[in-house]
């Protein structure tokens, strides 16, 4: 019963932490437009925090640099359980276009691991809301 | 009184990308700042030499999600300065028409993200809003809302229809009658005044000694801008003004910021209804001729330079990108020295930084060894907090 309570208020509102991993800010616009009044991604209870402890969900962006690979783990680390992990874009795939780059890492999933990621470059609002709407109902069917 | 340390950074939730400020504090005055950058460094200047100039195309637009436009018109004049071809005149209208979007669309996002900063989010949700209908043109006539691909060595690559110019003209309309609003806002709402006026003054000779560049400059009342002085594409060809403003503080950016999302806009319309027939690009050889140039645009954020160097075969030998923010950033530095706590937020985001952020702020107290750790939300709370209190003394 207690369960069936705590995922039902997992999946109404999803809390979640965007970080950019050494991503060009395309995705990141991208987000933070899915999130304002036209795409209103508020209306599936998803809410933008500042800090890892409170999120559910850690939004990647970007080929993971030298410098923020550390962090990225560090950020990951500090999120409570049980927690999800999303990639935006097709650099945090697997490095895209920074491929071959001396200070890049190449995709998210070889520093922490990932649930589910969202191609595209950048992918259109739309596209990180079909994301997010698949990723709760995963959750929700328990998976 | 003691001083205190502030590690600002490096990882920021909300928006831009990561980078760290140490500012040393006094009571609640900012006494000594210092920037560290390079959390997003990703060693593209070496990849670009492994990269073939049409490959380039895609990869320069890539140095920056925001300013993809300008990055991407840069490095398309090296290579046709190099080669010595010009695009047709069609091709550089299309070009500075985009250029122009892209400042419209960038400028609305920072007065966006200047709204939240000093706690006025209805600013935030109306210009994010009508900023969408720009990325809605792009979307049309690029394909692409953020990166476009839509330059090319020697021209542009898709061509406009009359319907979609037609478009296009009654979404500037619109735009400019939301404008009104905007500024309206800008010069009589009082959060944004109380927030904005007389904070981080930059005079006009530290401006020069720091070499700042774009609205942060013309803020400090110098007229100067690259589409100005130094004017590629077609701006030589369109009638429009340089905007500046006297009071030098981040009102005196607001102002500059709004006034020229105006002025784009009024040269877009005329571009779109005056924009000579013909071809829209010219075909250019694969392999470049040894040879070096130096191309500047202004990026929303202000001058943008790179410098390319080739060797005769198709790949170049060295590309150098100096992006706007790396120059501000130093102004940035010199003008958090002696503001307010409160205002740090409000200084950073006025330069409209490509890196800038704020997520952990470490308070150390040199004295008594304790610290605390703030993140940038809780920074933004102080500020807002801090001026709610003040307007009640």
């Amino acid at each position: 019963m207690l369960e069936k309570l705590v995922t039902w208020s997992r999946v109404k509102s999803p809390w979640v932490l965007h970080m950019n991993t050494g991503s060009c800010n395309g995705c990141d616009i991208e987000i933070i437009a899915a999130l304002m009044p036209r795409f209103d991604a508020e209306r599936f209870g998803v809410l933008l925090k500042a800090t890892p402890r409170h999120a559910d969900v850690l939004l990647c962006t970007g080929a993971v640099s030298g410098q923020m690979k550390d962090r990225l783990i560090k950020i990951y680390e500090q999120m409570p359980e049980p927690k999800f992990v999303v990639t935006i874009g097709e650099c945090a795939i697997s490095g895209a276009g920074f491929d071959g780059a001396y200070n890049v890492e190449g995709g998210i999933d070889k520093v922490i691991p990932v649930n589910a990621h969202i191609p595209g470059c950048p992918p259109k609002p739309e596209a990180i809301l079909d994301g997010v709407v698949k990723l709760l109902t995963a959750i929700k069917g328990g998976d | 009184m003691a001083k205190l340390t502030i590690p600002i950074g490096p990882q920021h939730p909300a928006l831009k990308e990561p980078e760290k400020f140490m500012i040393t504090v006094e009571g609640e005055t900012v006494v000594d700042a210092d920037v560290r950058i390079g959390h997003m460094h990703r060693g593209l200047e070496k990849m670009f030499e492994n990269r073939t100039y049409m490959q380039l195309i895609h990869a320069t637009e890539r140095i920056c999600g925001i300013c993809s436009f300008t990055h991407s018109t840069n490095f398309c004049q090296n290579v046709e300065y190099i080669l010595g071809t010009d695009p047709p005149p069609r091709g550089l209208y299309l070009r500075t028409i985009m250029n122009e979007w892209e400042r419209i669309h960038s400028h609305l996002l920072w007065l966006g993200i200047a709204g939240h900063e000093m706690g006025f989010d209805t600013l935030l949700m109306w210009s994010w809003d009508d900023r969408e209908e720009i990325l809605n043109l792009f979307e049309d006539i690029t394909g692409n809302r953020v990166t476009h691909a839509y330059n090319t060595i020697g021209g542009v690559r898709r061509d406009i229809s009359d319907a979609q110019i037609q478009r296009s003209l009654r979404v500037h309309d619109y735009l400019l009658e939301r404008m009104d609003a905007y500024v309206h806002v800008a010069l009589n709402e009082k959060t944004v005044l109380k927030r904005t006026q007389g904070v981080g003054i930059l005079t006009t000779e530290d401006a020069k000694r720091l070499c700042a560049v774009g609205p942060r400059l013309r803020a400090s009342n110098i007229s100067y801008d690259v589409r100005k002085n130094d004017p590629y594409a077609a701006y030589d060809q369109i009638p429009w003004e340089v905007i500046t403003c006297d009071t030098l503080d981040v009102h005196a950016q607001l102002v500059v910021r709004a006034l020229e999302i105006i002025e784009a806009i009024k040269m877009c319309k005329y571009m779109l209804e005056n924009l000579p027939a013909g071809d829209i690009r010219i075909k250019v050889p694969r392999k470049v001729p040894e040879g070096e140039a130096i191309s500047r645009t202004e990026a929303p954020r202000g001058e943008d330079l790179h410098y390319l160097k080739s060797n005769g075969t198709d790949k170049p030998e060295r590309l150098k990108v100096r992006a706007p923010t790396l120059a501000n950033i130093l102004n940035v530095a010199h003008v958090l020295k002696g503001a307010n706590i409160a205002d740090v937020p409000m200084i950073v985001a006025g330069i409209d930084p490509c890196m800038g952020c704020m997520d952990r702020v470490l308070i150390v107290d040199s004295e008594k060894e304790t610290s605390r750790v703030w993140d940038r939300e809780q920074l933004r709370k102080y500020s807002i907090d801090w001026y709610e209190k003040e307007a009640f003394r």
